[in-house]
C-alpha cells in the first residue's frame, strides 16, 4: 500500500508516494536524500536515529510517516539556521564530542529538544536525557561537556 | 536494515470505528498506537498483520482527566512522557510516574503510549529475535512453532510479562475500559491478564482499550522498584510494586505485585494480606517480603540470571516497603532505594 | 567541565602542535554531512543480502538459486561457486575462509550465498527462495568441547586437532626465579568474549566498471590489506583495483578483516552490470565479530618480601571461534605485553588458540592484552596484600627502567608510567580513600560499601611488523605545495573517529607554519594515497605522522632554499610561522607561504614530496619475535571509586582517574577523547559486555541485550595526561587509543574487593557474582569467584631464549627510510 503524504521536515513541506510501511528513517534517507539521520539497529535500541517531531526527540526507526501528517520533523540537517551553526554543533565541534561522528546527529537533536525544555540542565539532567543515545568512542564525557558549554552560551545569549 | 513488512494502514476517527475495523479484518488486523512495541516486533517477523488500525488520530483517546480525589482517567494514547510528568500523577500514584518514566529511553517514551506498555507483548529471549534466528534454533510456539524453547515438553508460553506501568496500576487497583463492537466494559486490570506467554491479554480481537482508571489516591502510598542492568533501554527483568493505604501508620489495604516474573504481572496475595493491620515496622517488613518472593518464578529466559531476580524479589519488595515507611514513595532502580 | 591546557612547553616551543583545537572533519559530523558508507548512493545502484548459515557445524550439500533468480527485480544471485576458490585470511598463515562457503559452514552467520536486487526487501525475499542442503556436524561451542572432541575436525590444519596456533617461550631460568622468591602465587582467571559493536554497521559499495577496473567503498579500517586481498580472492590484477576508506562509523578493530559482503558486493556488481551496495544488520555485525577473545589465564608469579618480582609464568587459552582472522598475532598478544610494564626478570608464555563454531575472535581494542592484564593486576594486588604492602608504592617500587630490554627482548624507550602513579594517586585522592588491607566497609551492615582500585598497563604504538612480510613503509604520505598557499597531503590512513585525518594536517602545518585549515586531506584511497597499514595496533598517529613530518621537512628545505636564493640568506636562518618564510625578527621582507611556493616551483619544478616511515627493526632474534616489538610503549595508572550494593551485587562507580603516558599530545583534546573512550569500554568489558552463546547461537545479537553502558552507568572521567617526549615519536608522541582500556579492568576488581572483600578473578563482574562471593564469605570460605579447572592442553616444548632483562637499548634506533 502506497500513501499520498505531506511531511514536514526542517520547515519544508514535502509531497511523497511511498509505501506505508516505510518508516520515517527509510523516507528520510532514501526518499528525500536527508542522510545526516544514521540508524544503529533499526529496532529502538539505540537512540543513532532520533529526530524532533513537534520539538521531541523519537526514534525515526520506529516513527510512520503517516502517522506524522501535520507534524513538524526536524533532523540535525534543519538544525543549523542560515548557515549559522546550532551552539549545540559548535560546542560539540570544539570540545571533541564528535569522534567517529555517527551517533552525534541523534545526540545533538536529544540535547537540543533537552535545552529547550530546560535551559540550564545539570549534569544529570544532560546524562537523563541523553541516557537514549549510546555512543561507543567518547565514553559521553565531551558530549556532557558540549551540552554543559552550549547551555552556558545559549544562557548568556538569551 | 530491518524494514517493517506491508500492511495496509487504516485510521479511523472514532473508537467505533476502530472497533468495527478490528472487527472486519479479525486476526489479520492489529491496534497500533506508540508502535514502540509492535514495530520491533514485525520488524523481526514476530507479529505480521496485514492490517494496521491507527489509534493515533482518534479524538479524546489522550490525556489525562479528573482529579486525584476522585480518581484519575488516562486515555490509552496518552503516552508514557506525558504520564511521568503529569504532576496530579506524580504526586498522588507516585509509583506510576516512576514506571512510566523508567520505560526504556526518553525517545521511546515520547512515542510509546500507557495503553502500549499495559499490553506491551510478553518478552522471551528464544522469541525476541529475527526471523532468521528464529529459524536456526527452531520456532518456539509463540510464533511459527510448537515447542517451548524454554522449558522443553511444557504445553504452554513461559513468554514473560514485561510492563512496567501494569504491576504499578494493579497495585493501585485500576481498572481498565475496552471498547469493542458490542458495546464497552470497564474491568479491573487484573481480568485484563492471562497466564499464558501467547495469550497474555484478555482483550478481545475487536476491542479498543480506550482508558485506564485510577481509584481515588486516598491515602494511598506507593512505590515501584525495577531491576534491570542498565538506567535505560532495557525491560524489567523484576519490578515490584507497592500500594498501601496508610490511616496513621496502621496499614488498612496493600497490594504487592510482582513484574517480570510471569507471564502477567503476579499479585503477592499473601504477602499483601499479611500487611493489613500492621505497622511497618523491621520485623513485619522482612516477614511479608520472604511471604512476597513465593510467587516469583522467574525462568531462565530474561537478562540476569533466573535465580537472581528470585532472591532479588525479597530484597526490592523490603526496600519498597522501608521506602514508603519512611516517606519515600515513587521508588526507581533497586539500587537507589538502599537503606 | 574539563578544561584542556596544552602542556607549558609547547606552547612556547609550537605553534599547532599541543593546543586543544577541533579535528578538521568536526564540522563535517556535526552537521550530518559526513558520508558514511551506507550514505553513499550510486546510479542504477542494486542492494545485495547475504544469506548466512543457520547451522553452527555443517557441510554444505546441493545450493539451489533457481526460485531467488527466477523473483522480479532480482538482478544476480551467487554462491561460492561463482567465486574463484581460493580461502583467504587476513595473516598470511591463516588461509581459512571463503567469502561464501562451498564446503562447510562453520557457525550460524556464514554467508553461502549472495543476491543482488532492485531493493533491499526483494534481495531479503529472494535469500529466502535459495534451497541449501545441509548434514549438520556436531558443533563444538567451548574450548573443552573442542579439545574433547579431536575427531570432529572444524578446520584440517593447525598446531593439533581444533587448535589453531601453540606458542610456547621462555626468557631465562622461570625456576630458578621461583625458587629465589619469597612468595609464589598461582592463579587462575576467565576474561569473557565482547565485541566492538560499532555503532556503524558495516557497509560498502561496489562498482564494477565496464572497463573492468572495480571500485570498492567500505567502512574499513584496513583498505590496503583489503585492497590486497580483493586481488587475490576475486583473481583481478591489484591494479585494477581501488579500495576507499570511507568515513568509519566506529571501528576498535571490528572492520580490519576483509569481510563477505565486501567481496559478494564486488562480485554482485560484476555479475549485475550495476553498482552494488550490501548494508549489514546489527544482528550480523554480532557474527562478523573479530571481536575479544574469551581467554582462560593460569599465571605464576614468584614474589620477594619487598614485593619485586622474581619470576613469571603466564598460560592462556584462546576461544578463537570458527576461522584464524588475527588469531595467531592474538595469541602472542596475550603473553607478550606483560613485561613491558614491571621488572620480570624472567618470563615464560605458554599459549594456545582452540577453534570453535562461533564467529571469529580478532582484534579488539587492546588485542589479547586486556585478558593477561587484567590477570597481572589482580595477582599483584593478592601479592601486596599477602605481603602487607601498598598496591601502589609496590608496583611504583618495580617499573620497568627507560631505555632497557625487556625478559623477552622487548625494548623500552620513554616510560612515564612512574609519574602516572603519582598523578592518578594524588588526582584521586587515594592516600586518604584506601584504608589499607582491611576496609571496615567491608565489615559493616550497611548494605552500600565503598571501594577504590588501582592498575597500571602498557601497551604498544604501533606494531613493528606488517602482517604480511615486507620491508617496505608501512606507511607513506606525498605531500604537494600549491601555488594558493595550501598544501594537499595523501595518505593511506584511514580515520575511524581518532582523528588521524586531523593529525595528517596539523603535522605539516607545524613543520611549515601554516593553519591546519590550509591543509587539505586526502586519506584512505589505493588508487591515490601512498599505503598506510591501516588503523589498528596504534600505529597510526606515530608513523603516518612520522611519514608526515618526512614530507614537511623535505618541502620545507626545497621552499627555503628558493626563498634563501631570493632573500640572499641561508637556508638555515629561515622561520616558517604563522604563514610566512622569512629571517628571524625581519617580518617585512618575510614572504607569505603562497609566494615561497611560486619561488620553490620556479627552481624546482612541481613540488611534491614522499615521506616515508618503517619502525625500527627490533625484532628478538627468534622464532615469534615479531609480535610484540613496537617503536615505543604508552603506559597508564587508572584509580576507580565505586559502591557495591551487598544486596543485589550492583556495582556504582563514581569515579575513574586515568593518567596516561601518551609521550606528547600532539591534541590534547583528541587524546582526552582517546582515553574517555577506552575507560568506557573497559567499564563495558568489566561489568556488562559478553558475546555468549546458547545451543549453538548467539545468545543475544541485539543492541538491547548486548549490553553496552548508557550514560547512566558511565561515571566522571578524569584524565591525566602525562608527557615523556619518546624519541620514536611525531614530537614525542605515543599512543593513546587502546591502552588506557587496560588498566580499568583490573582497577575495577580491586575496588570491589576493597568494597565488599571479594574476589572477582572473572568479567564481567556481574550482580550474580558478587553475591556469590559474599555468600561463600558468609560460610567462611575463600571469598573469590571465578573459573575453578583450566583447559587440558599438552602445551609443545618451549623455545628457550636467554632473557634480555636489563639490557641496555639503543636511545634511537635506526630507522629504514629515515635519514
Amino acid at each position: 500500500m502506497k500513501a499520498r503524504l505531506t511531511l514536514t521536515v526542517n520547515g519544508e513541506e514535502h509531497e511523497l508516494l511511498v509505501p506505508v510501511h516505510k518508516t520515517l528513517l527509510e523516507v528520510l534517507r532514501e526518499d528525500l536524500g536527508l542522510t545526516g539521520t544514521k540508524h544503529g539497529c533499526e529496532l529502538g535500541e539505540c537512540g543513532t536515529c532520533t529526530v524532533l517531531v513537534d520539538g521531541q526527540p523519537v526514534l525515526s526507526c520506529l516513527a510512520l510517516p503517516i502517522m506524522l501528517q501535520g507534524r513538524a520533523v526536524t533532523t540535525v540537517e534543519g538544525l543549523a539556521v542560515e548557515g549559522r551553526l546550532h551552539p549545540l554543533q559548535e560546542a560539540f565541534a570544539e570540545l571533541g564530542a564528535a569522534q567517529c561522528g555517527y551517533c552525534t546527529p541523534g545526540m545533538l537533536l536529544a540535547a537540543q529538544a533537552l535545552l529547550e525544555r530546560c535551559p540550564g540542565p545539570t549534569r544529570n539532567q544532560i546524562r537523563e536525557a541523553l541516557a537514549g543515545n549510546l555512543c561507543r568512542c567518547t565514553g559521553y564525557t565531551k558530549i556532557l561537556d558540549a551540552v554543559e558549554l552550549a547551555a552556558m552560551r545559549m544562557g548568556a545569549r538569551r | 536494515m530491518m524494514r517493517l513488512p506491508p500492511f495496509t494502514y487504516l485510521a479511523p476517527r472514532t473508537v467505533d470505528e476502530a472497533a468495527r475495523l478490528l472487527a472486519e479484518h479479525g486476526s489479520r488486523a492489529m491496534p497500533v498506537a506508540g508502535g514502540t512495541d509492535l514495530f520491533p516486533n514485525m520488524k523481526r517477523r514476530q507479529f505480521e498483520p496485514e492490517v494496521l488500525v491507527g489509534l493515533g488520530g482518534i479524538r479524546g483517546l489522550a490525556g489525562v482527566g479528573g482529579r486525584a480525589g476522585e480518581g484519575l482517567r488516562i486515555g490509552a494514547t496518552t503516552t508514557l512522557t506525558e504520564v511521568a510528568e503529569h504532576p496530579e500523577v506524580a504526586r498522588h500514584y507516585p509509583a506510576l510516574a516512576t514506571a512510566a518514566g523508567l520505560v526504556s529511553t526518553p525517545q521511546l517514551r515520547n512515542a510509546g503510549t500507557i495503553g502500549g506498555n499495559v499490553c506491551v507483548d510478553t518478552r522471551c529471549n528464544y522469541y525476541n529475535q529475527s526471523w532468521e534466528w528464529r529459524q536456526a534454533i527452531g520456532f518456539c510456539m509463540k510464533k511459527d512453532g510448537d515447542i517451548c524453547l524454554v522449558a522443553p515438553g511444557s504445553p504452554r508460553c513461559w513468554a514473560v510479562s514485561s510492563s512496567d506501568t501494569a504491576p504499578v496500576l494493579w497495585s493501585l487497583g485500576a481498572e481498565v475500559s475496552l471498547v469493542g463492537t458490542s458495546g464497552g466494559r470497564t474491568i479491573p486490570i487484573a481480568a485484563l491478564y492471562r497466564d499464558d506467554g501467547i495469550n497474555y491479554l484478555a482483550r478481545r480481537p475487536d476491542e479498543v482499550l480506550t482508558e485506564i482508571r485510577l481509584p481515588p489516591a486516598d491515602g494511598w502510598r506507593s512505590c515501584y522498584l525495577k531491576l534491570r542492568r542498565r538506567g535505560a533501554f532495557d525491560f524489567p527483568v523484576l519490578g515490584v510494586a507497592v500500594a498501601v493505604r496508610l490511616d496513621g501508620d496502621t496499614v488498612r489495604e496493600a497490594r504487592i505485585v510482582l513484574g517480570a516474573v510471569a507471564s502477567l504481572p503476579r499479585e503477592a496475595t499473601a504477602a499483601g494480606q499479611a500487611l493489613v493491620g500492621q505497622r511497618l515496622t523491621p520485623e513485619v517488613i522482612t516477614r511479608v517480603a520472604d511471604l512476597a518472593a513465593g510467587p516469583a518464578r522467574p525462568l531462565d529466559n530474561t537478562d540476569y540470571a533466573h535465580f537472581y531476580r528470585k532472591r532479588m524479589t525479597r530484597v526490592f519488595v523490603t526496600r519498597a516497603l522501608h521506602s514508603i515507611a519512611a516517606g519515600r514513595d515513587g521508588g526507581g532502580a533497586g539500587a537507589e532505594a538502599a537503606p | 567541565m574539563s578544561a584542556v591546557q596544552p602542556p607549558t612547553d609547547a606552547k612556547t616551543r609550537f605553534a599547532v602542535i599541543g593546543q586543544p583545537r577541533p579535528k578538521i572533519d568536526a564540522w563535517a559530523k556535526v552537521t550530518g554531512v559526513t558520508r558514511f558508507a551506507d550514505d553513499l548512493v550510486l546510479p542504477r545502484m542494486a542492494h545485495g543480502k547475504l544469506l548466512r548459515s543457520p547451522h553452527p557445524h555443517a557441510r554444505i550439500g546441493r545450493i539451489d538459486t533457481g526460485r531467488a533468480r527466477a523473483l522480479p527485480g532480482v538482478y544476480a544471485v551467487i554462491t561460492g561457486h561463482d567465486l574463484p576458490r581460493v580461502k583467504f585470511g587476513i595473516l598470511p598463515v591463516s588461509q581459512d575462509e571463503e567469502a561464501l562457503c562451498t564446503e562447510k559452514v562453520r557457525m550460524v552467520g556464514d554467508a553461502v550465498a549472495a543476491v543482488a536486487a532492485v531493493d533491499e526487501e526483494t534481495a531479503e525475499r529472494a535469500c529466502r527462495l535459495i534451497e541449501v542442503e545441509y548434514e549438520p556436524l556436531p558443533a563444538l561451542m567451548s574450548i573443552e568441547e573442542s579439545l574433547a572432541h579431536p575427531e570432529v575436525r572444524i578446520h584440517e590444519y593447525g598446531d593439533g586437532p581444533n587448535i589453531h596456533k601453540m606458542v610456547a617461550l621462555q626468557f631465562g631460568d622461570v625456576e630458578a626465579g621461583f625458587a629465589a622468591a619469597d612468595l609464589v602465587r598461582e592463579d587462575v582467571f576467565f576474561y569473557e568474549g565482547n565485541t566492538h559493536l560499532p555503532m556503524e554497521q558495516h557497509a560498502a559499495v561496489a562498482d564494477w566498471g565496464p572497463d573492468g577496473k572495480l571500485t570498492l567503498w567500505s567502512s574499513t579500517q584496513t583498505p590496503h590489506y583489503v585492497h590486497r586481498l580483493l586481488a587475490r580472492i576475486l583473481d583481478v590484477p591489484a591494479a585494477h583495483i581501488r579500495v576507499i576508506a570511507t568515513p568509519v562509523g566506529g571501528g576498535f578493530g571490528g572492520k580490519l578483516d576483509p569481510f563477505a559482503h565486501e567481496i559478494a558486493a564486488c562480485a554482485l556488481s560484476r555479475r549485475a552490470g550495476r553498482p552494488v551496495k550490501i548494508a549489514l544488520t546489527r544482528e550480523e555485525v554480532f557474527y562478523v565479530h573479530r571481536g575479544r577473545h574469551p581467554v582462560q589465564m593460569w599465571i605464576k608469579t614468584g614474589f620477594t618480601r619487598d614485593g619485586r618480582i622474581t619470576a613469571c609464568h603466564l598460560r592462556t587459552w584462546l576461544d578463537g571461534g570458527a576461522y584464524g582472522s588475527y588469531g595467531v598475532a592474538s595469541t602472542f598478544y596475550t603473553g607478550v605485553i606483560n613485561p613491558v610494564t614491571y621488572q620480570i626478570p624472567v618470563y615464560k608464555f605458554e599459549g594456545a588458540r582452540v577453534f570453535t563454531n562461533k564467529p571469529p575472535c580478532g582484534p579488539k581494542r587492546g588485542h589479547g592484552t586486556p585478558q593477561p592484564r587484567f590477570a597481572l593486576e589482580i595477582q599483584i594486588d593478592k601479592a601486596a596484600e599477602q605481603l602487607g604492602l601498598d598496591p601502589v608504592e609496590m608496583r611504583r617500587r618495580i617499573l620497568v627502567e627507560p631505555f632497557t630490554k625487556t625478559a623477552n627482548h622487548l625494548t623500552v624507550t620513554t616510560i612515564g608510567l612512574g609519574e602516572c602513579i603519582d598523578r592518578v594517586v594524588q588526582a584521586s585522592g587515594w592516600r586518604t580513600k584506601w584504608k589499607g588491607w582491611n576496609n571496615a566497609e567491608a565489615a559493616s551492615t550497611a548494605p552500600r560499601k565503598r571501594g577504590i582500585g588501582f592498575a597500571c598497563s602498557a601497551y604498544l604504538t604501533g606494531a613493528g611488523t606488517a602482517v604480511y612480510w615486507n620491508s617496505m613503509p608501512h606507511s607513506g604520505v606525498v605531500l604537494r605545495a600549491d601555488r594558493s598557499g595550501a598544501v594537499t597531503i595523501q595518505c593511506g590512513a584511514t580515520d575511524i573517529g581518532q582523528g588521524s585525518d586531523s593529525i595528517l594536517a596539523y603535522l605539516p602545518a607545524e613543520v611549515l607554519g601554516l593553519d591546519p585549515k590550509d591543509v587539505h586531506v586526502h586519506p584512505a584511497d589505493t588508487a591515490l594515497t601512498p599505503v598506510d597499514l591501516g588503523s589498528y595496533s596504534s600505529r597510526v598517529t606515530l608513523m603516518c605522522g612520522m611519514a608526515a613530518i618526512q614530507a614537511a621537512q623535505r618541502l620545507r628545505a626545497a621552499l627555503a632554499a628558493a626563498v634563501a636564493a631570493r632573500l640572499g640568506c641561508s637556508p638555515d636562518e629561515l622561520v616558517f610561522r604563522d604563514g610566512k618564510v622569512g629571517r628571524p625578527g625581519d617580518r617585512e621582507q618575510a614572504l607569505t607561504f603562497a609566494q615561497a611556493v611560486e619561488l620553490g616551483e620556479s627552481m624546482h619544478g612541481v613540488l611534491a614530496f614522499p615521506g616515508s616511515y618503517a619502525p625500527p627493526r627490533r625484532a628478538g632474534k627468534y622464532k615469534g619475535g615479531g609480535v610484540g616489538p613496537s617503536p615505543c610503549y604508552s603506559y597508564s595508572a587508572c584509580v576507580v571509586e565505586l559502591t557495591v550494593d551487598a544486596e543485589t551485587g550492583e556495582i556504582t562507580l563514581h569515579d575513574v582517574w586515568l593518567a596516561h603516558d601518551v609521550g606528547r599530545a600532539l591534541n590534547p583534546l583528541l587524546v582526552e577523547g582517546q582515553v574517555e573512550g577506552s575507560v568506557y569500554m573497559g567499564i563495558g568489558e568489566a561489568l556488562m559486555e559478553a558475546q555468549v552463546f546458547r545451543k549453538g547461537l548467539h545468545k543475544t545479537p541485539s543492541m538491547l541485550e548486548y549490553k553496552s553502558p548508557t550514560t547512566l552507568e558511565t561515571p566522571e572521567i578524569h584524565t591525566i595526561l602525562v608527557e615523556t617526549d619518546d624519541p620514536e615519536g611525531p614530537f614525542g608522541a605515543k599512543e593513546a587509543g587502546q591502552g588506557p582500556l587496560l588498566p580499568v579492568l583490573p582497577a575495577i576488581a580491586n575496588a570491589v574487593y576493597d568494597a565488599v572483600g571479594v574476589r572477582v578473578d572473572e568479567v564481567p563482574i556481574t550482580p550474580e557474582k558478587i553475591l556469590r562471593g559474599l555468600e561463600l564469605k558468609r560460610q567462611g570460605k575463600p571469598a573469590r569467584v571465578g573459573p575453578e579447572r583450566l583447559p587440558l592442553v599438552r602445551f609443545k616444548e618451549a623455545i628457550v631464549v636467554e632473557s634480555a632483562f636489563g639490557q641496555p637499548a639503543e636511545a634511537i634506533a635506526e630507522r629504514p627510510f629515515w635519514p
